[in-house]
């Protein structure tokens, strides 16, 4: 079992419930000597190594599907953990509401993003999934189900907590009303880092959605030359009338998957340079009030199914880091670090952070937050990262959990300064290890 | 655990002097490993190994193991894994004989055979069992390129490093999907204390290379690593080599 960068495989006994009792039944059973403890899973896309267990079991949630009720005049929805966003969207769009918080990709469970405390292209106006999240049920080491009210210390402990306080149940979730599924998107080219971050602190606020995207293979001059994408759920008026019969209709496309074998080396230096240099080329200097469809706004890459096999047997990592306002020179210190250093990452992306949420690991704080994808086999990346990381550090920001696969153990309590609180509160809750995933092993958590 | 490039956290070194297993475990804490247990017969040489990775940050420990006494093993190792799980076990133990003396004392040839190949049976097997026990871990065996064809100046050696390779490959292909991964290395010459007035063969390596390409294979989670790689293609030839033309190779 590995995460959805296929590195660092783990053998675990999967179980998958079917009922809450179920759930319960397994939970019990754990904390035995010997025992290994268990850990929820969702649809395996965190990653690194957050959702397995070597040794002992993985709670495969996918089974616990059921959305109870929904609120269809006050917006909110009342679900099982390990219900997808995508199946949220497909009942919630035709009632004419969306999801308030949506990452890079629909097939994460709720249950998931609760536990990763994912964002979104709105986090500078909407905050992290946790802040539409009005309660959730949990199921606890000592096979207890507590329901956790949003503001509790159990609440901000799970909230980001990558599963290790209990297994998520049920969560009630505010929602966010549309008249269309269709988004109207600007897109504009910047020149180089600079021009980017100007662009994105004069205008972030007059759009709901906004990201870029940086060629981080471009050097010289042109460093952090990028396309930035900004947009909002469009009115009814603003869409084309054919598709006002029916303004609400989710229909996703869906490409071939990508071949179970790829051979290795396929996103060299070359063929993803080749890419960011036609990627950037075809996007118009400046294009307003484009409708396009929800899905390949949000989430382009779910249109190939498992487009991580791209990269190869050895899988890649992301690293995904933050660092708060007026840090700006450590992240072009990093941004001109990694373009000298030609990692070929054609998925990099950069955003702006707005408030914090109070969960103690929850990853997103006020700052400029870049992510990006790179082939786990080039030669040296783990100490390369590792110097970037300390870069990090020293600017007071943080690595990604839900996304990490080889942060140093000994930097975690620099980034996240709520750590001991959380060990704590841990180990009062979970005295025997109930839970337990590769990721605390590595980490300490 | 692991990271996402194969660096263990902890580490297991049977047969703690072991030249190239220090350099590799020097390697490995210059990185992410924090935890090195040294296996090997109590010696000062033994303590020295463990105090220069202490110094350079490890939480180096050792402990007494005898690759001929393979009945202790499992007690011996037991001990080991029950302290915390172990990322990666490295199968350093061998000794090269004196093929010369070998012939003459049979009794002598027996000891190599029982360290390099007995005592690794047993040894291997045990750490197997753990390592799939805690569902992940990389076991790496130090093999040779002496046990690829059987050499007239060192088959008894060879012998015994090719009843090894074959172990070991057996238990990679046991151990397949069980999350635990095993390392074939077949490292050509190596300059050591093990080779220390012999006359150097082509293609001589040192130990830091072999530990450099210990840490590429376990990022690749390769199943075999010849050091240096070039060994791959000159070995898949003198494999091939009729045996009356081989036995008047100068080899």
């Amino acid at each position: 079992m590995t995460g959805w960068g296929r590195t660092a495989p783990t053998a675990a006994r999967i179980v998958r419930p079917r009922s809450y009792a179920e759930a319960a039944a397994v939970v019990r059973a754990c904390g035995t000597p010997g025992h290994r403890g268990n850990i929820a899973r969702g649809l395996g896309r965190a990653y690194g190594d957050a959702a397995q267990n070597a040794g002992g079991s993985v709670l495969d949630m996918t089974a616990l599907d059921r959305i109870h009720a929904i609120d269809a005049s006050g917006g909110t929805v009342l679900c099982d953990a390990g219900v997808s966003l995508h199946r949220l969207m497909e009942v919630l769009l035709p009632l004419g509401w969306f999801v308030p918080v949506t990452p890079g990709t629909r097939y994460v469970t709720v249950g998931g993003a609760i536990g990763a405390d994912i964002h979104g292209k709105n986090h500078h106006g909407s905050g992290s999934f946790s802040r539409h999240v009005l309660a959730l049920e949990l199921l606890t080491a000592d096979g207890e189900v507590r329901i956790v009210e949003r503001g509790s210390e159990l609440f901000a402990a799970t909230a980001g907590g990558m599963g290790l306080t209990g297994i998520i149940l049920t969560a009630t979730i505010q929602l966010l009303p549309v008249e269309t599924s269709f988004m109207s998107v600007d897109t504009e080219r910047a020149v180089d880092l600079d021009d980017l971050m100007a662009r994105l602190t004069e205008t972030d606020h007059l759009y709901r959605y906004s990201v870029a995207w940086i060629d981080l293979l471009a050097r010289g001059a042109s460093m952090g030359r990028s396309v930035l994408t900004r947009g909002d759920h469009a009115p009814l008026d603003a869409v084309p009338a054919r598709a006002r019969r029916a303004p609400l209709t989710f229909r996703p496309r869906q490409l071939p998957a990508a071949p179970a074998f790829v051979p290795e080396g396929l996103l060299g230096r070359r063929t993803v340079g080749l890419f960011n240099e036609l990627w950037y080329r075809k996007t118009p200097m400046s294009r307003v009030g484009e409708i396009q469809k929800l899905s390949s706004f949000f989430h382009p890459l779910d249109g190939v199914p498992h487009w991580n096999r791209v990269y190869g047997r050895s899988g890649f990592v992301q690293y995904q880091f933050v660092v708060g306002y007026g840090q700006e020179e450590a992240l072009r210190r990093i941004v001109q670090r990694i373009s000298e250093r030609r990692c070929p990452s054609f998925l990099a992306v950069l955003k702006r952070f707005g408030d914090a949420d109070p969960g103690w690991l929850s990853f997103p704080m006020p700052g400029w937050t870049l992510a990006l994808d790179i082939p786990a086999n080039l030669p040296g990346l783990g100490a390369f990262l590792d110097e970037l990381d300390e870069e990090v550090a020293a600017a007071d920001g943080r690595i990604y959990l839900a996304k990490d696969s080889r942060l140093r153990p000994e930097l975690l309590s620099t980034m996240y300064p709520r750590l001991d609180e959380f060990r704590a509160l841990r180990a009062q809750l979970d005295p025997r290890g109930v839970f337990r995933s590769d990721l605390s092993r590595r980490l300490g958590l | 655990m692991k990271d996402a490039f194969g660096t263990p956290q902890s580490l297991l070194v049977l047969g703690g002097t072991s030249e190239i297993a220090l350099a590799t475990a020097r390697r490995l804490v210059a990185r992410r490993t924090r935890t090195v247990w040294l296996a090997g017969r109590p010696s000062p040489a033994l303590d020295r190994a463990a105090a220069e990775l202490r110094d350079m940050g490890a939480d180096a420990r050792t402990v007494a193991f005898d690759a001929l006494d393979s009945e202790a093993h499992e007690v011996t190792l037991g001990k080991v894994f029950a302290e915390g799980d172990i990322d990666m076990v490295l199968l350093a133990f061998g000794i090269l004989g004196d093929q010369a003396r070998d012939e003459d004392e049979p009794l002598a040839a027996v000891r190599v055979a029982q360290t390099n190949y007995t005592g690794a049976v047993s040894a291997g097997l045990i750490c197997a069992r753990a390592l799939q026990s805690q569902g992940h871990g990389s076991l790496v065996v130090l093999s040779s390129v002496a046990g690829e064809r059987a050499r007239r100046s060192n088959f008894i050696y060879g012998s015994s490093k090719a009843g090894l390779d074959a172990f070991a490959q057996g238990l990679g292909d046991a151990l397949h999907g069980t999350g635990v991964h095993v390392m074939v290395v077949r490292p050509g010459f190596v300059r050591s204390k093990m080779t220390a007035g012999m006359a150097e063969a082509p293609m001589a390596t040192t130990p830091e290379a072999v530990a450099q390409a210990i840490e590429t294979g376990l990022r690749r989670r390769s199943e075999t690593v010849w050091v240096p790689g070039a060994l791959r293609v000159v070995m898949s030839a003198l494999r091939h080599v009729p045996r009356p033309m081989f036995r008047r190779l100068p080899m």
